[in-house]
């Protein structure tokens, strides 16, 4: 079985089409397609492969060794990596698809796709990786096709600007994530993963004193500071409050990989990196406690928001925020394989709602406010009803896998103790707020009088078989993961409790509360939108404030630019005008004035008078003798 | 007693101090030259002075020598001078200044 | 006796020489030069030099001043200034040199320096003249014609410079 090939070929991809995408143009699915699907059947037999027991890791290239630095590219191919090969290759096959439709005609077709295989590439290579070093250089690499992919329309400056803030964001979180990698080398002298666990418990009661170099004491665990470092970096990719900043803002990139990129793969990179290293974060109950509250607090947060939004894409970004929340709350709880199985059920899910967005923007000429929208159930029909069971899904309507992973999630939560149980409050809270703001954007967008513009109005029509046939098999797929008995899969590599009490009386509870909480939420929301359409705005006026603070996203932008952005730019035109251009400048091209200063001075010598000249000899004449007589 | 060779070379100097004095001070071109014939020849008192007193006959043909080439010069300095004048009608030494920057 | 005759001819020769420099008549440095160079024959015969001062006297006083008398009388100088404006600087240094010329004198001391015996031949033996042309045609015959060498190319540089260029039309 050789693995190499899973991404391998959406490499080929990327260079084809990145090399020589100007002569294939138009036709430029014909390489990405087959390359991106081959890899998903690949991945589907490792998966097989792995399910019957065989796990592997193995170095497959050395880069560097130094000293006892050993720096080499290898895949480590467990039950995680083969779950995740699934859901990069299904989802990206699918946006590949989805994409021949939707980018038709652009302008940047062949770019478009080459990005979006350099992005699986990277996405696999991360999966598979066997050591912190990979994982981390093609992390970066997502970003960066994160950058190139959101910038796409590089002639529109918000998109520019989109691009530009997600990157530097994630920057942010990666400053951490290195110095994590820097720790881990110092700690435990290898990056590989076997290594680290292997060694992680005899550290266990190391600890380092952070303010040494401050010349204060204050002694923390070495693995609580790795743990917390590296999931720095995840904050920053996973969109986690306070860096979840940049992925509402991502959505001025193409639909599809809003899709991709910012629903399924990228951004589940963070949830991934921890579950990775659970054995690591198990050993420090501090770090997992905020990595729980992390995610609590923006499960919370996206979810207030959502509510407000009128773009349907930054509701579902919103909504992206928030399930990520969930996931990774899950995993600082404890409970892995929950936190992993909401990630892969997500990543069906919340693809089909970006997807189904995409369908009624283009299908709208590219309009994206919900409220000139509306009555488009009729025109749309597989959209809408891919898109119903999408939002089902998401609000964990029961029998969909949103249901059954949601509910994993929560009773796993609920049993590992009393931040568990608050924290599963807040989920129960969230739920019912996201199946209200998920079946809001459904009553708005399809529902009742049509506020279309009347120029379009007559030319709504389903979009092509390309864009509806993803929709379609991401709602069976929706439906379906559910039952495919993941979070059973997935237990044995986490040996944690977290599972423990499935059976017994809070199990039930919880499920029929969290069930509960969705029909409240999708009631709720008939009863808002369809029935007493005046109320949302009597709302809005009543809680003045509150709404106000959501529509703006709690003003979270706002209080970066006032703290960080703004300063750093005048202390950076202040360095600019005092630094760069006085001291730097003047010192450069005050050299250069000297030396024609001084070449100004030499010049006088030469008047012209020979007896200057005779004078000068004369002088020298005086200096050597005097030289001589002294010395 | 004979003269002792420090005599000579104080003459010589004195000799060569005027010619250089000369050639610093004065404008006039064909002043200047004269007063570089003041220095030629008191290098050639010294190198006759030395070639006495170290009984080397050396000494006599290297004035030999550097008296053909001060005549040499000669003729070929008052030549250049004539061209000059011919040129600006002046020997002052002020007014050729061209090679100024 | 031989120190009544050194201090007569260095008398005159500095004083001859002062007056080359400081006389504003042209004429008149030139033959305060003839004077000097008649007393530097005068010295050179008091060195035994006899060839040499016959020779000083044919070259310097015979063709060198000559020249220069007929090119002061060809050019009929105006009497203009005599001193450059950088005179005290000039003085300066004139004055810096003569004080390490003092210096060096303290320093190395007033003795005659041990008598080496001669190299080729001593003087003594022979007259001047077979002295020098016994030196000259052996050990120095590639600068001696060299030497000539010299006087052909001043010859020829001599005569390129001062003629007048043959294409201009006729002048008064």
């Amino acid at each position: 079985m050789t693995y190499e090939f899973i991404p391998l070929f959406p490499l080929a991809s990327f260079l084809i089409l990145g090399l020589f995408g100007h002569w294939i143009k138009d036709k430029a699915h014909l390489v990405a397609v087959p390359a991106v699907v081959v890899s998903f059947l690949l991945s589907l037999l490792v998966f097989f492969d792995v399910a019957g027991g065989h796990q592997t890791s193995f170095p497959l290239y050395t880069w560097l060794t130094s000293g006892t630095l050993d720096i080499h590219i290898g895949f480590s191919i467990d039950r995680l990596t083969a779950v995740m090969l699934l859901l990069v290759t299904i989802v990206s096959s699918l946006v590949h698809i989805y994409t021949i439709g939707y980018m038709h005609g652009d302008p940047g077709y062949a770019r478009f796709f080459s990005y979006i295989a350099l992005f699986t590439f990277s996405m696999l290579m991360l999966v598979m990786a066997d050591n912190l070093l990979q994982l981390f250089i093609f992390w970066e690499a997502v970003g960066l096709c994160s950058y190139l992919l959101i910038g796409h329309w590089y002639d529109r400056p918000a998109a520019c600007a989109a691009a530009t803030k997600a990157f530097i964001v994630n920057r942010v979180g990666d400053f951490g994530f290195m110095l994590g990698l820097l720790l881990v080398w110092y700690s435990f002298g290898s990056l590989d993963y076997h290594e680290i666990f292997a060694r992680a418990h005899e550290s266990a009661g190391d600890v380092m004193n952070v303010l040494g170099p401050f010349g204060g004491t204050w002694d923390v665990s070495v693995l609580t500071l790795i743990c917390l470092l590296l999931f720095t970096g995840a904050v920053g990719k996973s969109a986690q409050v306070p860096l979840h900043v940049w992925l509402p803002d991502a959505m001025e990139g193409p639909t599809p990989i809003s899709a991709l990129i910012h629903a399924a793969t990228m951004v589940t990179a963070g949830v991934f990196l921890v579950a990775r290293l659970a054995p690591l974060y198990n050993l420090s109950p501090t770090a997992m406690t905020v990595v729980a509250l992390t995610g609590g607090v923006t499960m919370v947060v996206g979810a207030t928001i959502a509510l407000t939004q009128t773009d349907i894409k930054r509701i579902v970004a919103y909504s992206t925020v928030s399930q990520l929340g969930y996931m990774m709350m899950a995993c600082g709880l404890g409970a892995y394989a929950a936190g992993m199985y909401h990630l892969l059920t997500h990543g069906a899910f919340k693809a089909l709602l970006f997807l189904g967005c995409g369908s009624v923007i283009i299908a709208l000429h590219h309009e994206q406010d919900m409220r000139r929208m509306g009555g488009l159930k009729d025109k749309l029909p597989v959209t809408y009803w891919t898109f119903v069971v999408g939002s089902l899904a998401l609000a964990g309507f029961p029998l969909t896998s949103g249901f059954f992973s949601k509910d994993e999630l929560l009773v796993s939560a609920w049993s590992t103790g009393p931040l568990g149980q608050l924290l599963t409050v807040l989920g129960l809270v969230t739920a019912l707020m996201t199946a209200f703001y998920s079946f809001r954007l459904v009553f708005v967008t399809f529902w009742g009088p049509s506020h279309v513009d009347p120029h379009h109005a007559d030319h709504v029509h389903e979009p092509s078989k390309t864009m509806t046939v993803p929709l379609m098999i991401l709602a069976i797929l929706s439906i379906v993961t559910g039952y495919l008995g993941i979070p059973e899969f997935l237990g044995p590599m986490f040996e944690t409790s977290a599972g423990a009490a499935h059976e017994g009386g809070a199990a039930i509870g919880i499920m029929v509360l969290a069930t509960s909480m969705g029909l409240l939420g999708i009631a709720g929301a008939y009863y808002v939108y369809v029935l007493n359409p005046t109320l949302p705005d009597q709302f809005a006026r009543r809680w003045q404030s509150l709404y106000q603070g959501s529509l703006n996203k709690w003003y979270v932008d706002e209080a970066y630019d006032r703290a960080i952005v703004r300063p750093n730019f005048s202390a950076a035109t202040e360095l600019w005008k005092r630094v760069d251009v006085k001291v730097i400048d003047g010192a450069v091209n005050g050299v250069a004035r000297a030396i024609a200063w001084g070449g100004w001075l030499l010049r006088l010598m030469q008047s012209g008078q020979t007896q200057h000249y005779a004078l000068g000899m004369a002088l020298g004449i005086v200096v050597v003798l005097t030289v001589f007589l002294m010395f | 007693m004979t003269v002792p060779l420090s005599y000579y070379l104080v003459l010589s100097g004195i000799v060569f101090l005027t010619g250089v004095v000369g050639v610093l001070l004065r404008r006039n071109i064909i002043i200047i030259l004269l007063s570089v014939e003041l220095m030629l020849n008191a290098t050639n008192i010294n190198f006759v002075a030395f070639s006495q007193y170290f009984h080397d006959v050396a000494g006599q043909v290297f004035v030999f020598f550097a008296l053909t080439v001060a005549a040499a010069e000669v003729a070929v300095g008052l030549a250049i001078i004539i061209a000059l004048y011919r040129a600006k009608s002046t020997i002052n030494i002020d007014e050729f200044q061209l090679l100024k920057w | 006796m031989e120190q009544v005759f050194f201090f007569y001819f260095a008398f005159v020769i500095a004083a001859a020489s002062v007056l080359v420099v400081a006389l504003r008549n042209p004429i008149y440095s030139v033959l305060a030069l003839l004077i000097m160079f008649f007393h530097v024959a005068g010295l050179y015969v008091t060195l035994h030099a006899e060839f040499l001062a016959a020779v000083q006297i044919v070259v310097y006083a015979g063709a060198i001043l000559v020249l220069y008398l007929f090119v002061v009388m060809l050019l009929n100088l105006r009497q203009d200034d005599r001193y450059h404006r950088q005179w005290p600087m000039a003085a300066a240094v004139g004055l810096a040199l003569v004080i390490e010329a003092v210096i060096l004198m303290a320093l190395k001391g007033w003795t005659t320096p041990v008598v080496v015996t001669g190299t080729e031949t001593t003087v003594g033996e022979a007259g001047n003249t077979e002295a020098i042309g016994d030196v000259l045609y052996s050990t120095y015959l590639f600068p001696f014609e060299v030497a000539s060498l010299i006087l052909l190319v001043a010859m020829i540089g001599a005569i390129i410079l001062a003629k007048k260029d043959l294409g201009e039309p006729a002048e008064s």
